[in-house]
């Protein structure tokens, strides 16, 4: 099993080290989930996210070729700054979700998922035929979230104080260059930090020698982004979910749908960019759950006769909500029709509250 | 390391007996049981009246990571449980020998607390 270059400093910190996508990661520290979940939407978490693949694609030609392959706004993205996107398939579904920042003319910096990054790193090089893809092994990936993450940081490295969402920028720090983005997965103020492996260490160290910050392991990390209606690729989205059934509608911009200037021209745009209008039959919605029992992925959403009518795709107690809370895709006539819905758990019936996700508001810093 | 209290009985399965001495016996989980599940969010209490058999599921417990079944230790008939746990399940973290309890149960066989490990036994089914 893989491990990144944190984790005997992981190990040092009490952690219980689980497998997840080959690498061996701490899903939790000594605090526990609950007490890091809450830690990190009232001070400030670290997160050692360096599973991640992390790419750098050059080319002069490398936004045209990645509008071919992704179906979101490319060439319209300001320098310095980040989007969300998706791989998608001829059929419509999605082969990962990803970040990629704009570093100039012809320069993309992206992150992709661990359990998909080897698919996607061959995927881009087959894609991108007359473009540089540069896998980074060098660097490790940490986050530091939550509401005291931009007074840390800027503590460590001012300029970054400003950073407004989705920027993603080059700062050193004790001449060490870091590859900055304020962004994140946990609904919270923060930034994502690229830094490499031979300082990671020390990195670590120097960000958790304040007072107001705590590792925060993949238990915490699964919740807060639960909490904040992200998706989990694997879960929430995969190959049989297109991004509009994903409720992902947003992250597809104007000028890539039906009436705009570069319309389509990405795998699967025919039967996607149609879902705009022509509603699909299922859709991911968010769920409040009655009591307090957790529903978990895989539970059934029956409607009042008993007929299952979705099926629970993440799902657990939601700490700051103090209730359990789901994601789940449902048939979209019977969403529109306004039935009450259940979720069947050992035989009972758990009535359900559709509600607007994200569950917990997001506290993005937009300046 | 966990605690593991002289004065009562445990089940392989990872619940204590208090053995009250007038034929009821009060069931909790062990703290070794508590550390394992991690952040406890829900109790799924027995029905007071219903007959539980020995080894076979009679509660359930939620943690923030999965549900784990809870056996009952004894053959017997629910006679209290725990309202507490309803708002409070984290008592089962906090205090797993003290608030925590789960049910009280009347035992049909007084004998079957002797199928139960001692502190020691138990010491060392854990270890």
């Amino acid at each position: 099993m893989k491990r990144t270059a944190l984790y005997d400093q992981h190990v040092a910190s009490g952690a219980r080290m689980v497998e997840f996508a080959g690498y061996e990661m701490p899903v939790q520290y000594p605090l526990g989930v609950m007490k890091e979940h809450l830690w990190v939407r009232e001070q400030a978490g670290l997160f050692d996210v360096s599973h991640m693949g992390q790419v750098i694609l050059r080319g002069d030609n490398v936004k045209v070729a990645l509008e071919s392959i992704l179906p979101v706004d490319v060439l319209g993205l300001a320098e310095g700054t980040q989007r969300y996107g998706m791989f998608t398939t001829a059929d419509g579904g999605i082969t990962d979700d990803l970040m990629f920042a704009n570093w100039g003319a012809d320069e993309v910096f992206m992150v992709v998922n661990a359990g998909c990054k080897e698919q996607d790193f061959a995927y881009l090089k087959a894609s991108l035929v007359d473009c540089d893809v540069e896998v980074v092994e060098d660097r490790s990936l940490l986050a530091i979230q939550g509401p005291k993450a931009r007074d840390v940081f800027a503590r460590m490295v001012p300029e970054a104080a400003t950073m407004t969402f989705m920027q993603s920028v080059k700062f050193e720090w004790q001449g060490i260059e870091l590859w900055v983005s304020c962004s994140g997965y946990t609904g919270e103020d923060g930034y994502e930090v690229s830094v490499p492996n031979d300082h990671a260490e020390a990195f670590a160290n120097a960000v958790l020698a304040f007072d107001e910050v705590e590792w925060i392991g993949l238990g915490a990390r699964d919740s807060l982004r639960l909490e904040a209606g992200l998706c989990l690729y694997g879960h929430d989205i995969d190959t049989h979910t297109t991004p509009i059934e994903a409720s992902l509608n947003w992250a597809i911009q104007k000028v890539r749908r039906l009436d705009g200037d570069r319309a389509g021209g990405f795998p699967g745009a025919e039967l996607i960019l149609s879902q705009f209008t022509d509603k699909p039959a299922k859709k991911r919605v968010g769920f409040l759950v009655d009591g307090r029992a957790p529903v978990r992925e895989g539970v059934d959403i029956v409607d009042a006769s008993g007929d299952v009518q979705g099926k629970v795709t993440s799902g657990g107690f939601s700490p700051t909500l103090s209730k359990p809370i789901v994601m789940a895709y449902v048939a979209t006539a019977c969403l529109d029709s306004g039935a009450a819905l259940f979720a069947s758990v050992r035989g009972k019936q758990i009535p359900l509250n559709l509600t607007a996700m994200p569950f917990v508001p997001s506290r993005y810093y937009r300046g | 390391m966990s605690t593991i209290p002289e004065n009562l009985k445990y089940a392989n399965s990872h619940e204590w007996v208090l053995d009250n001495g007038d034929g009821t016996v009060t069931v909790g989980i062990t703290d070794h049981a508590q550390e394992l599940l991690g952040d406890v969010v829900y109790v799924e209490l027995p029905e007071i009246g219903a007959e539980v058999v020995s080894t076979e599921q009679f509660s359930l417990v939620e943690s923030v990571k999965a549900a784990s079944d809870i056996y009952a230790p004894v053959n017997g008939e629910v006679i209290e449980v725990n309202e507490a746990l309803n708002d409070t399940p984290e008592l089962i973290n906090d205090a797993p020998y003290e608030g925590a309890w789960i049910a009280k149960i009347k035992l049909s066989d007084a004998a079957d607390l002797d199928n139960l490990l001692d502190a020691e036994g138990y010491s060392a089914i854990i270890e």
